[in-house]
C-alpha cells in the first residue's frame, strides 16, 4: 500500500464521482482513497478547480458520506511490472481475479486490494550485469525464465539518470522481493533494485532507441483477413461492426492463432461470459506456435461491462503497459481491447459527471486525442540493446445504431493501420467471418502475390455490382459473361473469405496454405470455362464450391487432401476452355 | 435516534433536494406529506445538500414536510415465503397478504467475479424451433427479445417460462399495463407454475421511480435463490419503460444527454443489470429473458441499440414469428455442438437459403423471371415459414433437424445445400 501523504474531506457524491476540499497540494491523476468505515476505496484525480478537486472512484460510491476521509497518495495509478504476470487474470487495476475470489467468494468485494504478483514464488534467477557496469534506466540485470520466455529483470524505468551497479545476485532461485542489485548514482543515492517495478498507466514506455515502419505481416490464419486485409507485426487495425456481427468471435480467433510472443487480452465493458470463455478455454487449448497451453503466453485484463465504470477507463491503460513492458524484452506483444467503444463511453460518463462541454454524441472533446495517443502506443521498435520489439493493437469498436459515422469510429479509422469493418449484411446471410470485403482496407503488406489479389478484388467488385444490376434487371437481363463473374465472386466469397472458426483445421490457415489455396482459386477465378447456359454455369460452379469448401475441411498433408484435390482438377478439367 | 429533516429546498420532478449531513450515498428516507409517507433514495450528495428520488413522486410534497433517513440502502427479502407472491415496485405486497421481512438483501449489490462463473453448458430446450434449431436458449443466458407494442412478446415470455425446465421464476414488470400483468399472472396459474413464481409489478399507473427499482429487485432475489442452488429464470419486461424512467431522472437532475435524451451511463446501467446473469461454479444460475420494444421499429434507438451490445444476442419478434435474421443467440455454439451432429450445419444452411429466398422474393415482386433456381427457394421459403417460423409449432429439437432435412430435400438436390458432403450422406433422407 502507498504512503498516505494527506487527509482530505469529501464534499459531494455525484454517481462514481467524488468532490473533495483540500488543504495540501494535490496532483493530476493522484490516486487516493476514500475510506467508508473499514473500507477504503481507490479514487483519481481528474480535475482539480480551486481548492475542490473531483476524482472518479473505482468502485460503487454506496454508503459514502460528506465529511469523510480521503487519503491521498501522491503517486500515479500504477502497475506493477515483473515476472508472473503471464497467465494471470485482472481486473482494470490489475487486481488478480483469481486470488480475489479465493478471498471473497462469489462477489468483488469493494475496497479489497490484491497484490498483482505472487511473492513467494521463486524464479531462477541469471545475472547478466556485474558490480561497477554503468547502467540507465531498463538496463537489463539478468534473466529468469517465465514459461519459454526470458524475462528481464531491468533497471526501474521510472528511475532517472545513470547508476552504477554496487552488487548483482548470485544465480540462484529468487522471489520478487528480494535484492537482485543494489545501485549508486553520482549524488552518492543508493538504490535497490527487486525483480518489479512500477510503472503509471497513462504514460507510454519510451525507453527505445527507434520506431520503425511496421512491414512483416502478422498471421491471424484468418484467410480473410492475412490475404485481404493483413495486419503488420507492430501496426494497428480496428474491427467495428454493429452487435452481432462476431467482433468477439473473430477478437477469439485471432487471440488464439495469431503469430505473438505475448497476447494481451483487454475486456473492456463487454461482456463477463464472453472471459469466462477465454478463462476456461486457453488453459486447454495448444499455442500453435509452442505447443503450451494457449494461456501461457496469454494476460487477460477483464473489467467487463458491470464492473466500476471507472476502472474501465484505466483497463486499456493497464492492458497496454503491460504490452511495452514485455515489449522491452524484445518480444512482440499483441494487445486486443474489446470494446474501445466501451471506454469511450467510460470517458463520456465520467465528462457528464464533470459537466463538461460535450462534443459529438455527447462524447468529450478530447476523445480523438485520446483514442489517437493510445493507438500509437502500439509500433515496432529497435531496442537500445538492437533487438526489435513490438506491440499491436487491435482494437474492437461497437458503433452505436452500427453506424461507422459516430465519432469513436471515425476518431479511430483516422489513426489505425487496418480497418476491417464487420457487416450485419454479412453476418445475416451467416457469411463469417463478416468482414466486408469491399468496405475493409489494409495498408500492410499480404501473405500472397500483389498480382494475384488485385484480380480477386476485381472479381469481388464486379461481382458485386453484376449482383446489385441482377436485383434492378433480373437474371434474365444479365449477359452471360457478367452472371459467371457473379459466381466466380460468390465462389470466391464461399471457399476463401469464408471460414469456419469452429472447425480445427478450416479455422486456422498458416500462411503456406493461404499462399497454395489462394493461388489454387485464382486460377478458377481467372480461368475461362465453356458453359452454355446460366443453370448450368450455377451448377458447376456450385459443385466447385462444394468441392473446395471440402478440402478446407481437410489436413494440407492428409491423403484425402490429395484425392479432393485431384477430383478438383478433374472437374476443372471437365469445363476448362483451355482444354478445349 | 434517527434525526428528522424539515428544510427541503428544492422540488423538481421526482427529485426533492433537502439540506441534512451525515448522510450517505444510495441511502434510504422516508419522506412524510400530506399525501402520507413515501420511501425516497438518495442520488446526489453537494455539500450540505442531499438530493432525493422520491418513489410516490413529488406531487403534493411541501417544503416544510419532513424527510427521515435509514441509515440504509434499498433491501428486499429473499426468503422462500416470496413465492407465489406479488410485490409492488418498492416491494410492498400488491396482493393484499402480509409483507416479508426475513433475510433481507441489499438490491443492486456487486458484481459477479468473472472467474467464479463457468461457461454455459446446459441447454434450455423451449420446443419452438426458431430457438432450438437456430437460436438455442442456455442456461444462464441473457436475452432480450426485441419487439414493438402489440406484438406478442408477454405471451412468448409466458410460454418460454412455462416449458422451460428451471426451479424459479421471477417476473419483474415495468410500466406494464395492468391487464397484460393479469393475464400474465392468469398463464402462469393455469400451468400451476404460479406457486414457483415471484412478481415484482410495476404498471403504468404507478409512479414512475419505482419502475428503477424492479429490476434490482428481481435480480436480487434472483441472486438469493441461486446461490441457494436454484436455477432461475427472470422475466423483465419492458426494458424500454425502465430506460425512459431513467432518462427521466437524468434530465430532472440536470444531466448532460448523449442521445436521444438518454443519460451517458445507459450502457452501465442497463449493464450492471443484464450482468446479473450468471452460472455460478458450484450453485445455481440466473437466466434473463427481458423485452425491449423498440420505438418505432426503430434496432438503432438507444435503448434496443446499448442492450445489444450487452446481452449475449437478440430474438426480433416480428408479425407474430421470430425473425431468422437479426435473431441470435451468443451461447448457442455452446450447447449446439453437443446436441447431433448435423444441427449446425442445418442451422446455418438453411438460414442461409432463406437469406437467399428473400432476395429471390424481392425480384419476383419486381416483375422478373424466375429461374429454376429461383422456383426451388421460393418453395423452400415457403416450407421454411409455415413448417419452422410459424409460432404455433411445437416440437422437439430433433423432430425439428429431422424437418428441416425433409424441407432441404424436398427443394433441393444435395450438393446444393451447401453442407459438407458427409453429414449429408448421413442425414439426407432416402427418397422412397
Amino acid at each position: 500500500m502507498p504512503e498516505v501523504k494527506s487527509t482530505q474531506k469529501v464534499v459531494g457524491v455525484n454517481g462514481n464521482m467524488m468532490t473533495v476540499e483540500f488543504t495540501d497540494r494535490v496532483m493530476q491523476n493522484e490516486v487516493a482513497f476514500a475510506k467508508v468505515g473499514d473500507t477504503r476505496l481507490k479514487c483519481e484525480v481528474i480535475r482539480v478547480r480551486g481548492n475542490r478537486a473531483d476524482l472518479q472512484v473505482f468502485e460503487s460510491t454506496n454508503g459514502l458520506k460528506v465529511g469523510d476521509e480521503v487519503e491521498f497518495t501522491d503517486e500515479l495509478l500504477s502497475v506493477e511490472l515483473g515476472p508472473g504476470l503471464l497467465k494471470q487474470v485482472y481486473d482494470g487495476l490489475q487486481n488478480p481475479l483469481n486470488l480475489l475470489a479465493e478471498q471473497s467468494g462469489f462477489f468483488l468485494k469493494r475496497g479489497l486490494y490484491l497484490r498483482a504478483l505472487d511473492r513467494d514464488v521463486k524464479w531462477a534467477f541469471t545475472p547478466i550485469a556485474k558490480p561497477g557496469d554503468k547502467v540507465r534506466p531498463g538496463d537489463r540485470i539478468g534473466h529468469v525464465p517465465e514459461g519459454i520466455i526470458k524475462h528481464y529483470i531491468m533497471v526501474p524505468l521510472a528511475w532517472k539518470g545513470e547508476w552504477t551497479l554496487q552488487t548483482v545476485a548470485a544465480p540462484g532461485e529468487y522471489t520478487i522481493d528480494e535484492v537482485m542489485a543494489v545501485a549508486v548514482n553520482d549524488q552518492g543515492e543508493s538504490r535497490r533494485i527487486t525483480m518489479t517495478q512500477f510503472w503509471p498507466v497513462k504514460i507510454p514506455i519510451t525507453d527505445y532507441s527507434e520506431k520503425l515502419l511496421p512491414e512483416r505481416t502478422m498471421i491471424t490464419q484468418q484467410r480473410t483477413i492475412d490475404t485481404f486485409f493483413p495486419v503488420a507485426v507492430g501496426g494497428t487495425f480496428c474491427t467495428p461492426g454493429p452487435f452481432g456481427a462476431g467482433k468477439t468471435v473473430l477478437q477469439h480467433a485471432i487471440s488464439r492463432y495469431a503469430e505473438a510472443d505475448v497476447v494481451i487480452i483487454a475486456a473492456c465493458g463487454e461482456r463477463a461470459g464472453e472471459v469466462v470463455e477465454i478463462l476456461r478455454e486457453f488453459p486447454e487449448l495448444e499455442d500453435p506456435k509452442t505447443g503450451q497451453p494457449l494461456i501461457n503466453r496469454s494476460i487477460i485484463i477483464c473489467n467487463t461491462s458491470s464492473m466500476p465504470v471507472a476502472a474501465r477507463e484505466a483497463s486499456v491503460y493497464t492492458a497496454v503497459t503491460l504490452a511495452e513492458y514485455y515489449r522491452q524484452m524484445g518480444l512482440n506483444t499483441l494487445l486486443l481491447a474489446d470494446s474501445t467503444s466501451r471506454w469511450a463511453q467510460a470517458l463520456r460518463e465520467m465528462s457528464g459527471r464533470l459537466e463538461e462541454i460535450p462534443g459529438e454524441e455527447a462524447f468529450p472533446a478530447y476523445l480523438e486525442s485520446l483514442i489517437a495517443s493510445f493507438y500509437e502506443r502500439a509500433g515496432l521498435v529497435r531496442l537500445r540493446t538492437g533487438e526489435e520489439g513490438s506491440v499491436t493493437i487491435g482494437g474492437a469498436v461497437s458503433p452505436a445504431g452500427g453506424n461507422f459515422e459516430e465519432p469513436v469510429t471515425q476518431a479511430t479509422l483516422k489513426v489505425v493501420g487496418a480497418f476491417l469493418g464487420l457487416s450485419r449484411e454479412r453476418s445475416d446471410a451467416r457469411r463469417y467471418p463478416a468482414i466486408h470485403p469491399l468496405d475493409s482496407w489494409s495498408k500492410y503488406r499480404s501473405v500472397v502475390d500483389r498480382k494475384e489479389l488485385d484480380y480477386a478484388r476485381g472479381i469481388l467488385r464486379q461481382g458485386s455490382e453484376v449482383n446489385q444490376m441482377m436485383k434492378v434487371i433480373g437474371e434474365e437481363g444479365t449477359s452471360l459473361d457478367d452472371f459467371v463473374v457473379y459466381l466466380k465472386s460468390e465462389f470466391l466469397d464461399y471457399v476463401y473469405l469464408q471460414q469456419n472458426t469452429f472447425d480445427a483445421v478450416d479455422g486456422a490457415t498458416g500462411a503456406e496454405r493461404q499462399r497454395y489455396m489462394f493461388d489454387r482459386i485464382s486460377k478458377v477465378l481467372e480461368g475461362s470455362f465453356t458453359l452454355p447456359d446460366k443453370d448450368t454455369a450455377r451448377r458447376y460452379f456450385l459443385e466447385l464450391r462444394q468441392m473446395f469448401m471440402d478440402l478446407n475441411y481437410l489436413p494440407m498433408d492428409s491423403e484425402e487432401f490429395k484425392r479432393q484435390e485431384a477430383g478438383i482438377e478433374a472437374k476443372i478439367a471437365e469445363r476448362s476452355s483451355a482444354n478445349a | 435516534m434517527r434525526k428528522v429533516y424539515h428544510k427541503i429546498i428544492h422540488i423538481a420532478g421526482n427529485v426533492i433536494t433537502v439540506e441534512a449531513d451525515d448522510v450517505s450515498y444510495n441511502e434510504l428516507a422516508e419522506v412524510t406529506s400530506a399525501r402520507g409517507v413515501s420511501l425516497a433514495q438518495v442520488i446526489r450528495l453537494a455539500d450540505g445538500k442531499v438530493s432525493l428520488q422520491v418513489f410516490a413522486g413529488s406531487r403534493g410534497i411541501s417544503t416544510g414536510d419532513q424527510v427521515r433517513f435509514l441509515g440504509r440502502p434499498m433491501q428486499v427479502s429473499s426468503s422462500d415465503a416470496l413465492l407465489g407472491r406479488v410485490f409492488s415496485g418498492r416491494g410492498t405486497p400488491r396482493d393484499g397478504r402480509p409483507e416479508v421481512v426475513s433475510d433481507l438483501v441489499e438490491i443492486g449489490g456487486p458484481s459477479v467475479n468473472p472467474a467464479k462463473r463457468v461457461i454455459p453448458r446446459n441447454m434450455i430446450r423451449t420446443n419452438i424451433p426458431m430457438i432450438d434449431v437456430f437460436n438455442t436458449l442456455v442456461e444462464s443466458q441473457k436475452l432480450p427479445i426485441f419487439s414493438i407494442a402489440g406484438e406478442p412478446y408477454n405471451e412468448l415470455l409466458a410460454r418460454i417460462a412455462l416449458q422451460a425446465e428451471v426451479d424459479i421464476i421471477i417476473l419483474g414488470g415495468m410500466g406494464i399495463k395492468h391487464d397484460d400483468y393479469l393475464t400474465m399472472k392468469r398463464t402462469l396459474d393455469e400451468h400451476g407454475a404460479l406457486s414457483r413464481t415471484v412478481m415484482f409489478v410495476h404498471t403504468a399507473a404507478d409512479p414512475v421511480v419505482e419502475c428503477l427499482m424492479v429490476p434490482d429487485m428481481s435480480l436480487a432475489v434472483a441472486e438469493a435463490y441461486a446461490l441457494k442452488g436454484k436455477r432461475v429464470l427472470c422475466l423483465l419486461t419492458d426494458m424500454t419503460n425502465f430506460a425512459d424512467a431513467l432518462k427521466e431522472i437524468a434530465i430532472t437532475m440536470e444531466q448532460i444527454p448523449a442521445t436521444r435524451g438518454y443519460p451517458g451511463d445507459l450502457y452501465s446501467q442497463l449493464a450492471s443489470r443484464y450482468e446479473k446473469a450468471v452460472d455460478f461454479d458450484g450453485a445455481g444460475s440466473i437466466t434473463i429473458l427481458a423485452v425491449t420494444t423498440m420505438p418505432g421499429d426503430d434496432v438503432t434507438h438507444p435503448v434496443p441499440d446499448n442492450t445489444g451490445y450487452i446481452t449475449e444476442g437478440q430474438f426480433y419478434l416480428r408479425n407474430g414469428r421470430i425473425e431468422p435474421f437479426g435473431s441470435l443467440s451468443r451461447l448457442k455454439q455452446q450447447v449446439n455442438g453437443k446436441t447431433r451432429s448435423d444441427h449446425r450445419a442445418i442451422m446455418d444452411s438453411m438460414i442461409r437459403m432463406y437469406s437467399d429466398y428473400r432476395s429471390t422474393l424481392e425480384k419476383q415482386s419486381m416483375g422478373f423471371q424466375m429461374s429454376a433456381w429461383d422456383s426451388k427457394l421460393l418453395k423452400y421459403g415457403k416450407l421454411f415459414e409455415k413448417h419452422m417460423m410459424d409460432l404455433s409449432v411445437n416440437i422437439p429439437l430433433e423432430e425439428a433437424l429431422d424437418l428441416g432435412w425433409k424441407i432441404l430435400a424436398d427443394c433441393f438436390d444435395r450438393n446444393e445445400v451447401g453442407i459438407k458432403t458427409d453429414l449429408v450422406d448421413q442425414y439426407w433422407p432416402k427418397k422412397n
